[in-house]
């Protein structure tokens, strides 16, 4: 009879789960905002004699920090949310994926909180596109890191083939707040650039960029501009864009627009593709080298920009390469370049 | 398979799900451009070139990779798709140097077409790569990587092989293909990189600046030209004719309008190696010797024996490969017979093959210091030349080859395909064994395209259990099988290349499934129109070895070698 009531304990508590995420209207904040409830369901409902789950803290684009802060202060929510995650979808086994510097600053510390659970700690290999998911299953298994064909995706055919749940840190810190009821739809802000308050702030997701800068007294005084949604990857707002909330990952980055050389700007985003893309598809590994190389000569021809653009949004691969042209495109629309 | 109604271009198809639009597309004649494609590989869509748009979605798809759904209605052709196929063609160009009158993509470089399709500037970007190394494998292939689009066909291919030995390395931040520096891994120069390779970024060395000096006659000597069973049904590709086609005579006539001396017919070599091999191979099945025996006629696979799998040296047999014993029977035995010295005979054989440049630097071949071979030219080789001096194939007039080696049985002929040389062994060893011929003299279980192929023959009274794989990936799985039970099998022919020397890393591109199924089809045809069809019974091989080969010394000099463990090469 014991062992009946924890299986209807169990069932229970994952109808629970899933039911709780969608009332919740979480949305995975590793940036592509999907509804976790239905990530979650899809693996739970998916065919496989093995399930994993997988947190992703590959974290790695400047100016996105908040992932770091939640490991130093609130691992333990992190953990919980993966055992919620391993219960209700069916998963023996787990793993964390972390860059190598959480790797070192979090890794006793996470054993510690992991204890007997079967949650192994995988330091990650050094590459920006592995927050990427399938590129980070590829890492997990020892392939080279790069995005595989979807479909079938991860949910199906994940890790090793078996279905597998990747989340970001912060979505398992928020199951683990839903499930004890005490989830305020919040979300981690990571705030840096030309600014007074520099960190990692919780606050409401549904607040706009101009809010939030304004309560955490962050509006500057000076002329600028933000990136919002990664330091490589984010899209430029001027100071009068800013009335609707932060979207993706939800790092804020302000720039002080007398001081900010653009080209360098640029040429710093470049840098940053050209180092981290997989280099797999045409568009993304000649288009990010073409640009750089431009904007080391220091001269854009326009119609190659464009040209460039097009091509990477219409055909690159995966989502980083459809998205490299978002920074430079809405820098220099905006700024007039 | 579900059968689903999709339109593309506006024409109403049916087909099954499953496959994907590239695929549908090309059934029903439609085409699309495409790369980084390769029937003999995965998806990988990494050159973005075959985008085309399905209706009611935004962006566009790569037809390689986007599965068929039902109702789906796909455009392959508008001002959106021609665009960004510019655009990424313009991007491919800038990474790869062109050197078109020396590649060997002859007629069809599937780049240079769609650069005209597409209107593509040549000039847009300045050549990313110009200053990229070439690599040399050994004797037997180039990859200048400063033609490398990184499609990746080529690491593929590699690894599919079980061979590993090309890879990628971080190179100023880009992801290139360079050859390994592991020291467990070495090329074993099959060629497969080569024919995979869709812009001619590999080549066989020698290709092609080398291919004429070899086929010029030098003064006070005499030029011999011995070519494999797998040129004559693949080289009339080069010229514009169907793949399977026989050019046997018209080669014959080609290099005789060249001013070839005497033109021979490796598939008479063949007969000998089948009665050499039959010879050592009934002595090991009878004795229990060095079970099960493996053919060697494949030099890429003996290197890969020689370096991955040593302990099973003493299973390869040690009847030398067909052109390398019919060279050495020319300088010997034809010598004398034609009055003239061994040195003065030059050697060439034209080959499906790369790794018969590399075969031919082996010392242990030499025949009192001698080699029986002096140079080897791939089936590309051969056309160029014939190109270069206007003689095309497909007009030309045949003669036969000359006498006497140029006349070979069918079994000699079938060697080129998979299963030929277990299949011409089986018809000599069976009529040995049992007093009758194979019956029918057709070995259907051992034929075909697949990688592997098993089954059993009973040789009056003892089961012979035998294998055949094409594709050193396959034959890996063979040796892991014959690790755990060493009577698995008691003889296995083994072929580097899919589909055996029909596929060979020497042939004329493109490769296909289907194009070496056509070679295969055309050699299987011509020994069923041959007479004679079992090596032993060629009245030439039996005149060798009445009047030559009694001389049990001579003979093992000229019929057998022997194989030792190999360091990395490269």
């Amino acid at each position: 009879m014991v062992f009946r009531s924890i299986i209807l304990y169990n069932i229970d508590m994952e109808m629970n789960i899933i039911e709780k995420l969608k009332i919740a209207e979480l949305k995975g904040r590793g940036g592509a905002a999907y509804p976790t409830w239905m990530k979650w369901n899809l693996v739970k409902e998916a065919q496989g004699e093995k399930k994993y789950v997988v947190c992703n803290a590959s974290e790695g684009e400047p100016g996105v920090f908040k992932d770091k802060y939640i490991f130093k202060h609130y691992s333990e929510d992190v953990i919980n949310g993966m055992q919620l995650a391993m219960e209700t979808v069916g998963a023996e086994e787990a793993y964390i994926f972390l860059n190598k510097e959480y790797f070192e600053l979090f890794g006793d510390q996470l054993k510690k909180i992991i204890g007997h659970l079967n949650i192994k700690l995988f330091k990650k290999q050094g590459h920006y596109l592995s927050g990427e998911e399938t590129t980070l299953l590829n890492e997990l298994e020892w392939k080279r890191p790069e995005p595989r064909l979807k479909p079938p995706y991860p949910v199906t055919n994940g890790l090793f083939d078996y279905p597998t749940l990747v989340n970001n840190v912060e979505t398992f810190y928020c199951v683990s707040k839903i499930a004890k009821d005490e989830y305020k739809k919040t979300r981690f802000y990571s705030i840096s650039g030309d600014v007074e308050n520099h960190g990692v702030f919780e606050l409401p997701e549904d607040w706009s960029v101009k809010k939030v800068l304004e309560e955490i007294k962050n509006w500057p005084k000076i002329d600028f501009f933000v990136q919002v949604d990664g330091g490589a990857s984010g899209e430029i707002f001027l100071p009068e864009e800013l009335d609707c909330p932060a979207k993706g990952n939800g790092a804020i980055i302000i720039y002080d627009k007398k001081m900010t050389d653009p080209m360098q700007l640029m040429r710093k985003w470049a840098e940053f593709f050209v180092k981290n893309n997989c280099d797999k598809c045409t568009p993304c590994r000649e288009g990010v080298y073409r640009l750089k190389e431009m904007l080391d000569q220091d001269k854009l021809d326009k119609k190659i920009v464009e040209e460039l653009f097009f091509a990477m949004e219409e055909t690159a691969f995966c989502p980083l390469g459809k998205g490299v042209s978002r920074p430079f495109k809405s820098l220099i629309e905006k700024l007039k370049l | 398979m579900k059968s689903i109604a999709i339109i593309i271009d506006n024409k109403k198809i049916t087909t099954e799900i499953g496959k994907t639009i590239l695929e549908v597309a090309k059934e029903n004649g439609i085409e699309i451009p495409s790369l980084c494609w390769h029937p003999d590989l995965d998806v990988k869509a990494t050159c973005r070139v075959c985008v085309i748009e399905v209706k009611g979605k935004n962006c566009l798809f790569t037809a390689c990779s986007t599965k068929v759904e039902e109702g789906m209605e796909i455009i392959t052709d508008s001002p959106k798709i021609r665009k960004a196929r510019k655009i990424n063609l313009e991007l491919i160009i800038s990474q790869h140097r062109e050197e078109c009158g020396d590649c060997v993509y002859s007629l069809g470089c599937e780049l240079l077409k769609m650069a005209k399709e597409y209107d593509a500037d040549f000039q847009k970007h300045e050549d990313r790569r110009k200053d990229f190394p070439a690599y040399r494998f050994g004797p037997s292939v180039l990859f200048d990587s400063s033609k490398c689009i990184n499609c990746r066909n080529c690491v593929e291919v590699c690894e599919k092989q079980g061979v590993g030995f090309l890879e990628l390395e971080e190179r100023d931040n880009i992801w290139e293909v360079v050859p390994s520096k592991d020291p467990k891994k070495d090329c074993i120069y099959c060629g497969q990189c080569l024919v995979h390779c869709p812009v001619g970024a590999f080549e066989a060395i020698g290709e092609f600046e080398g291919s004429e000096n070899v086929l010029t006659k030098e003064k006070g000597k005499t030029l011999v030209v011995q070519f494999a069973p797998a040129v004559r049904v693949a080289i009339g590709e080069e010229f514009g004719m169907e793949p399977g086609e026989d050019c046997t005579e018209k080669i014959a006539a080609g290099l005789k309008q060249l001013g070839v001396d005497c033109v021979f017919d490796v598939c008479v070599g063949a007969d000998f190696t089948t009665s050499a091999e039959v010879e050592e191979c009934v002595e090991c099945i009878a004795k229990n010797k060095n079970l099960p025996v493996l053919t060697s006629c494949c030099p890429s696979w003996v290197k890969y024996i020689e370096f991955y799998e040593p302990k099973f040296i003493k299973n390869l047999t040690t009847a030398r490969s067909p052109h390398i014993i019919l060279g050495g029977v020319l300088k010997t035995y034809w010598a004398k017979q034609q009055n003239k010295k061994p040195e003065d005979i030059v050697v060439v054989s034209v080959m499906p093959c790369t790794a018969k440049k590399y075969e031919i630097t082996r010392k242990e071949l030499e025949i009192d210091g001698m080699k029986p071979v002096d140079f080897v030219l791939t089936t590309r080789e051969l056309a160029f030349v014939f190109k270069r001096h206007g003689i095309d194939l497909k007009k030309i007039k045949g003669v036969p080859c000359d006498n006497p080696f140029g006349d070979p049985s069918g079994a000699g002929i079938i060697y080129g395909a998979s299963g030929g040389v277990l299949e011409s062994a089986i018809r000599t060893a069976y009529k040995k064994l049992t007093g009758n011929d194979f019956p029918g003299l057709k070995f259907e279980a051992v034929r075909g395209m697949e990688g592997i192929k098993r089954a059993e023959v009973d040789m009056g009274g003892r089961i012979i259990k035998i294998a055949v794989f094409n594709g050193i990936g396959n034959a890996k799985k063979i040796l892991e099988e014959v690790k755990k039970n060493p009577d698995a099998y008691q003889y296995i022919e083994v072929m580097a290349c899919p589909g055996g020397c029909i596929g060979g890393g020497g042939q004329p591109v493109p490769m296909t499934p289907e194009i070496r199924a056509k070679r295969a089809k055309g050699l299987y045809n011509i020994d069923v129109s041959k007479k004679i069809r079992k090596a032993e019974d060629n009245p030439e091989i039996q005149k060798v070895y009445k009047e030559f080969f009694s001389d049990k010394e001579v003979y093992e000099k000229i019929c057998y070698t022997k194989f030792s463990q190999k360091e990395k090469e490269n």
